[in-house]
């Protein structure tokens, strides 16, 4: 695995500092995490997640390249895009599924470059942004994830993505870090 | 549905037919839009989309806008918006005549806003808007300044938190469904072509707006037009790009001070 992508909305982010905690530290495969946020509120969202983690935890920057035991957040009114170069980019182009950054957008850029060589996983959420992108994850032969939905605190965003592709590993929390650990393990 | 390898083909193709050079336009953002723009008009591959291009001229307009991202709002990024007031107007206020450039002004959202903000510090008289786009179509809409009233509500906020003192209301006569802008705000305000990548210097301008334009552009082309940049600027010019783009990266960096590293306002020192 080269990198892995994380997209979440309502509910996803005690989900996701979580993972981040139960994360080995030998695990540096670099990680995106797309998470819905309000626009023009700096939030610190970042700092949480470095409390949590033993990755470099930083906002993606443009044309910036992705390393590892690196951890990108994506700015609030972007999108975000990854370059063939593994050059990240900044999109200001119109919301999808009424987000900006949107999971689709960022799932799907991603796939496109890395083809198998990626894993996304999809987390609570009450709309149906992600589901598409994940779907083109698998489609091309990378890992896709999806929070269990019996788990996840709003299950929209995990249903809706089983909805149009069934063949993702539908997963608990416990069992997500666990598939992560063993899989990214020294990369 | 296009592929990385499809790019090459269809930049050269663009340019040889059309002129516009999109060779150092970020791929990852080119292959987005080229692939949206093929999902909106239901065109399955690239030899059709090949075919389109070199066959039907008039929908390269349609190409051309979806390519190139028109996306913008009325002051957006409200506290870009304060930081010109409290940073750089007091300053420019000096002069006999203020010009300003906004390229990449898209539908004219920012310049319009820019326009207002003056109007309100009682600069507007003294000052001169250039307002340049790749976009023909973008410049038309610009000039006409009509807007649809859906987006109205968050222009609104945005007008607000920047200080606006007014309502946004005032500078638009609005029906139902749009609003136009004041005409007494177009008056110091010229829309024109200006394409960045191939075009020089535009006129030298105390205040230079170019924002979320250049994350379209790969890294050499971001310098070249940061560069292109520094030379339309007066010693103490000031150059504001977006929010998430930085002059840190470029050859001209040590030429500038920064002015609020948030809201990347730049002043041109030497
Ligand atoms: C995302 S909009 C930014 C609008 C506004 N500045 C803002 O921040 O809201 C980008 C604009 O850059 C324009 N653009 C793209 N390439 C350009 C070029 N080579 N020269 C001039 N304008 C260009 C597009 O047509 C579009 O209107």
């Amino acid at each position: 695995m080269e990198m892995i992508i994380i997209g979440g909305s309502a509910g996803s982010f005690s989900i996701i500092l979580s993972i981040l905690k139960g994360l080995d530290k030998k695990v540096q495969t670099p990680i995106v995490v797309i998470l819905h946020r309000l626009k023009n509120v700096d939030s610190s969202l970042e700092k949480h997640l470095q409390l949590h983690s033993h990755y470099k935890v930083k906002e993606a920057e443009d044309k910036e390249i992705v390393k590892k035991g690196h951890l990108y957040t994506v700015p609030a009114n972007y999108h975000l895009l990854l370059e063939e170069n593994r050059h990240l980019s900044l999109d200001s182009s119109e919301l999808i599924n009424y987000s900006r950054p949107s999971i689709d957008v960022t799932f799907e850029s991603f796939s496109t470059v890395l083809k198998e060589k990626c894993s996304g996983i999809l987390l609570s959420g009450s709309n149906h942004d992600g589901a598409r992108g994940l779907k083109l994850i698998a489609e091309n032969g990378g890992k896709s994830i999806v929070q269990d939905c019996n788990e996840a605190e709003f299950d929209v965003m995990p249903k809706a993505a089983i909805r149009i592709y069934e063949h993702h590993k539908v997963l608990t929390l416990n069992n997500i870090i666990k598939n992560l650990n063993e899989e990214s393990y020294g990369y | 549905m296009i592929e990385f390898n499809d790019l090459k083909e269809i930049v050269f193709l663009i340019e040889k037919q059309y002129g516009y050079d999109f060779s150092d336009y970020s791929r990852a953002s080119m292959l987005r839009r080229i692939n949206r723009f093929m999902e909106i008009s239901n065109m399955g591959s690239v030899v059709d989309l090949k075919y389109e291009l070199i066959n039907n001229s008039v929908n390269f307009n349609t190409f051309l806008n979806e390519i190139v991202v028109n996306v913008s709002e009325f002051f957006r990024d409200p506290s870009f918006f304060k930081s010109l007031k409290t940073n750089v107007f007091p300053y420019l206020e000096s002069y006999p005549k203020i010009n300003i450039w906004s390229a990449g002004c898209s539908f004219g959202e920012e310049t319009y806003s820019l326009a207002i903000l003056l109007k309100e510090l009682d600069l507007l008289h003294k000052s001169r808007l250039y307002a340049t786009d790749i976009s023909s179509n973008a410049i038309e809409k610009s000039k006409k300044g009509i807007y649809s009233n859906k987006s109205f509500k968050e222009y609104s906020n945005n007008y607000f938190s920047c200080g606006g003192k007014e309502s946004l209301n005032e500078y638009f006569i609005s029906d139902g469904k749009k609003s136009i802008i004041n005409s007494d705000l177009k008056k110091e305000i010229l829309f024109t072509r200006h394409n960045l990548v191939a075009d020089g210097v535009f006129k030298e301008c105390q205040l230079i707006l170019c924002r979320n334009v250049l994350i379209y552009f790969n890294e050499d082309l971001q310098d070249k037009v940061l560069n292109l940049f520094y030379d339309s600027l007066p010693i103490h010019g000031f150059l504001a790009l977006g929010k998430k783009e930085t002059l840190r990266f470029s050859s001209v960096f040590d030429k500038f001070k920064e002015i609020d590293s948030t809201e990347k306002i730049y002043q041109k020192i030497k």
